[in-house]
């Protein structure tokens, strides 16, 4: 087995709710990430999907040090990043990176492409104004663009090309982990697969490894070596892509694989329909949360917490079908 | 033919920009008939929801303007409506959702005085049995509990709930053509997916026409009878769905379709994808608006623009070299990083 990068156990985030009831302290929470634990070996991609609230980018925000856990570990390469002093922290702090879904917010319109590029660089002091220069030209031909466009403003660039200008922002550090969270959704189709392209070819040159958040089930399957599936907080199944969408074994993920619109005009597809919405993260259903939409759903279920199985090889699943 | 619905004939749309005019929508034909469902599919920017708002006529006056095309929706000539009568059209026989169930829903009223207030604009009924139809509406579209329902606001709805919402207001009023723009979207797949079903259910039950506007082409295989490619403001292709899917023809098509990520895509094989990006419409093009980007593009494609030809029946394509009596060879696309 190869070496772990990213090590998570039992993590947590809750979110407490300030709900503006005089004389009476809220003590409530959003339960964000519920006790997740995974590990990301080096040089893979690990996906991690589910549907919109189910606590994909706190997860990827925990991770970063972005924010901290309310509960459980977060390690990178064997080291408890909560037992770190900020000088540590810095250093690791330049080893995992981020790359966002929203390539219009995330970089600053008033600035040069240049300066955006070199900000990581000179945030941590490396080089001076020639090297850095250098650099950001260098980085401008790796993710596909020309060293004359360092000159030019974000306004003035398309999506797919502001996505590889955050790719290159992020590659500055030299990382060793890059989070990306819905990279390519807010790109279209023909655009999409230039930058899914470009992350694989990175990955390969630079020896990459990737957390890679999407909604888009064929992109994941796509580019990840192995798949976590989240549902209200959890991990409700995780694999190699081949277990997963060969072989589903969660009742969540054969629904969600299911939901997959037709891949032609002649695809007959069976659907699991689920019943409803997912449920609220403040007040999670008791036991599997996952029961009031179940098709499988047994009295037990209602109130134990399914554990994680181990199905063989590298598939782990938690539901009371299998344990 | 009689059960056509709507025509659409040669339709340009030009926005005004403050110094120059944008074309984003050149020469689009449509023609659909009752219970049919039309897709419209294409990427960011290529006119699908201005061709949407054109047929409703609600482009932003003085802005938009529609200097050339013909519309016929149930034997009425749409454009030469007066703005009551288009109104009548609108609120009777054409209804449309929108991608974003949040900004289409007003926060201040409740979901049930909302729907309530289209179902009497349309329909002379008391306010009384208007509620009764509101609960009954979100029943239809399948809301648990309606009769509770009714008496919430918006943001206490998720995505989903609210999407059924719209569903059922522009359903409220029975029309005749339906269309929606990305209704899906917004939403999970799990939810997408009921969301389709639903409308699939309704158009059955009331022999409804739609148009379904989306840059997923998993939803056309889902949902349509017939689509129209567009690129650039303009139709490259249409056709029936298995037409398009067995028997592609335009370039761009082509390359939309293999740079589509489907199950089948080989886990760790490089993606086709189509190099470059969209043209600026604010600058006027003059040949093949794909040219720059167009592995098949010779010199004729900078400078003169491709017809529309009808390759075979009900399917037409817009290049030089697809025509009755020519065809390209296809060629692999290129990988590119
Ligand atoms: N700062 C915060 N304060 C309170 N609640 C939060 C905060 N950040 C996130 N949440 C809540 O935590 C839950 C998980 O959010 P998160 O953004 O991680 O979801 P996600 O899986 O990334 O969803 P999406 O696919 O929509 O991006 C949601 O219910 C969200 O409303
Ligand atoms: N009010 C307006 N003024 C000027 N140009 C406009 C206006 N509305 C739309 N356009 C232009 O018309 C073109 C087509 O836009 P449209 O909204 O139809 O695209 P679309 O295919 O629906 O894209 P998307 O998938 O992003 O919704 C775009 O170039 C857009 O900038
Ligand atoms: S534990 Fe029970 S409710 Fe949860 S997924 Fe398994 S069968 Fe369904
Ligand atoms: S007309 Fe020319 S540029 Fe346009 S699609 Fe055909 S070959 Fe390509
Ligand atoms: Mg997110
Ligand atoms: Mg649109």
């Amino acid at each position: 087995m190869s070496e772990v990068v990213i090590k998570v156990e039992n993590l947590k985030k809750h979110f407490p709710i300030n709900e503006a009831i005089p004389f009476k302290k809220s003590t409530q929470s959003v339960k964000a990430v519920d006790g997740v634990s995974f590990e990301v070996f080096k040089g893979e991609t690990l996906g991690i999907v589910g549907e919109s609230g189910c606590g994909k980018s706190t997860m990827a925000r925990l991770i970063n040090q972005l924010i901290r856990p309310t509960e459980g570990v977060v390690e990178f390469k064997g080291k408890n990043l909560a037992t770190l002093g900020s000088k540590e922290i810095r250093s690791i702090r330049k080893s995992i990176q981020m790359v966002f879904q929203n390539p219009y917010a995330s970089l600053d319109p008033r600035k040069t492409i240049e300066y955006l590029i070199a900000e990581p660089l000179v945030i941590h002091q490396i080089g001076d104004a020639k090297s850095r220069k250098k650099r950001v030209i260098e980085l401008l031909e790796v993710v596909g663009l020309s060293g004359y466009h360092a000159e030019r403003y974000v306004h003035e660039f398309s999506g797919g090309q502001r996505q590889r200008i955050n790719i290159a922002r992020a590659l500055a550090l030299n990382p060793d982990i890059i989070i990306c969270d819905e990279p390519v959704s807010a790109l279209d189709v023909s655009v999409q697969a230039q930058v899914i392209n470009l992350l694989k070819d990175l990955q390969r040159k630079f020896d990459l490894t990737y957390i890679f958040i999407s909604h888009d089930l064929n992109v994941v399957r796509y580019i990840c070596d192995r798949i976590a599936v989240m549902y209200l907080g959890k991990i409700v199944e995780i694999g190699t892509y081949e277990e997963l969408y060969e072989n589903p074994k969660h009742p969540y993920t054969k629904a969600l694989l299911s939901a997959i619109p037709k891949e032609n005009p002649f695809d007959k597809k069976e659907r699991i329909l689920l019943e409803g919405d997912v449920p609220s993260p403040v007040n999670p259903p008791s036991g599997c949360s996952f029961h009031k939409r179940c098709p499988h759903a047994m009295e037990h279920c209602k109130k134990d917490i399914p554990a994680f199985v181990d199905l063989g090889k590298t598939q782990k699943v938690a539901c009371h079908l299998y344990s | 033919m009689s059960d056509e619905i709507l025509k659409v004939e040669n339709l340009d749309v030009h926005f005004r920009s403050s110094a120059s005019i944008v074309k984003a929508v050149n020469g689009v034909n449509i023609s659909l008939k009752k219970k049919e469902t039309l897709g419209i599919v294409g990427e960011s920017g290529s006119g699908k929801s201005v061709t949407a708002t054109a047929l409703m006529r609600l482009l932003p006056k003085g802005i938009g303007s529609i200097p050339n095309g013909k519309i016929t929706f149930n034997g009425k000539d749409i454009l030469s409506l007066s703005d009551k009568e288009m109104r009548d059209v609108r609120g009777n026989d054409i209804a449309m959702i929108f991608q974003d169930p949040m900004t289409s829903l007003n926060p201040v009223f409740t979901v049930g005085d909302q729907i309530e207030e289209a179902v009497r604009t349309h329909q002379q009924i008391s306010k009384k049995e208007a509620k009764l139809k509101a609960i009954e509406m979100l029943k239809v579209v399948g809301i648990p509990e309606p009769e509770k329902r009714v008496k919430m606001y918006p943001h206490e709805f998720s995505g989903g709930m609210r999407q059924r919402v719209m569903i059922a207001i522009a359903l409220s009023c029975n029309p005749k053509l339906l269309i929606a723009d990305e209704p899906t979207t917004a939403l999970d797949v799990t939810v997408q997916a009921q969301i389709l079903e639903l409308m699939k259910s309704l158009q059955e039950k009331n022999d409804t026409s739609i148009i379904m506007i989306t840059h997923d082409l998993g939803v056309v295989w889902e949902m349509c009878d017939k689509v129209i490619v567009m690129y650039a403001g303009n139709t490259v292709e249409s056709g029936k769905v298995k037409t398009i899917y067995d028997n592609p023809l335009h370039p761009y098509t082509w390359g939309l379709l293999e740079s589509q990520i489907t199950k089948n895509t080989l886990n760790g094989n490089k993606l086709p994808a189509i190099p470059g990006s969209p043209p600026d419409l604010r600058n006027p093009i003059r040949g093949c608006n794909f040219a720059d980007r167009c592995p098949y593009a010779k010199e004729i494609c900078k400078t003169t623009k491709p017809e529309p030809i009808e390759v075979e029946e009900g399917h037409i394509v817009s290049c030089h070299f697809q025509t009755k009596s020519n065809r390209l060879e296809r060629k692999e696309l290129v990988y590119i990083e």
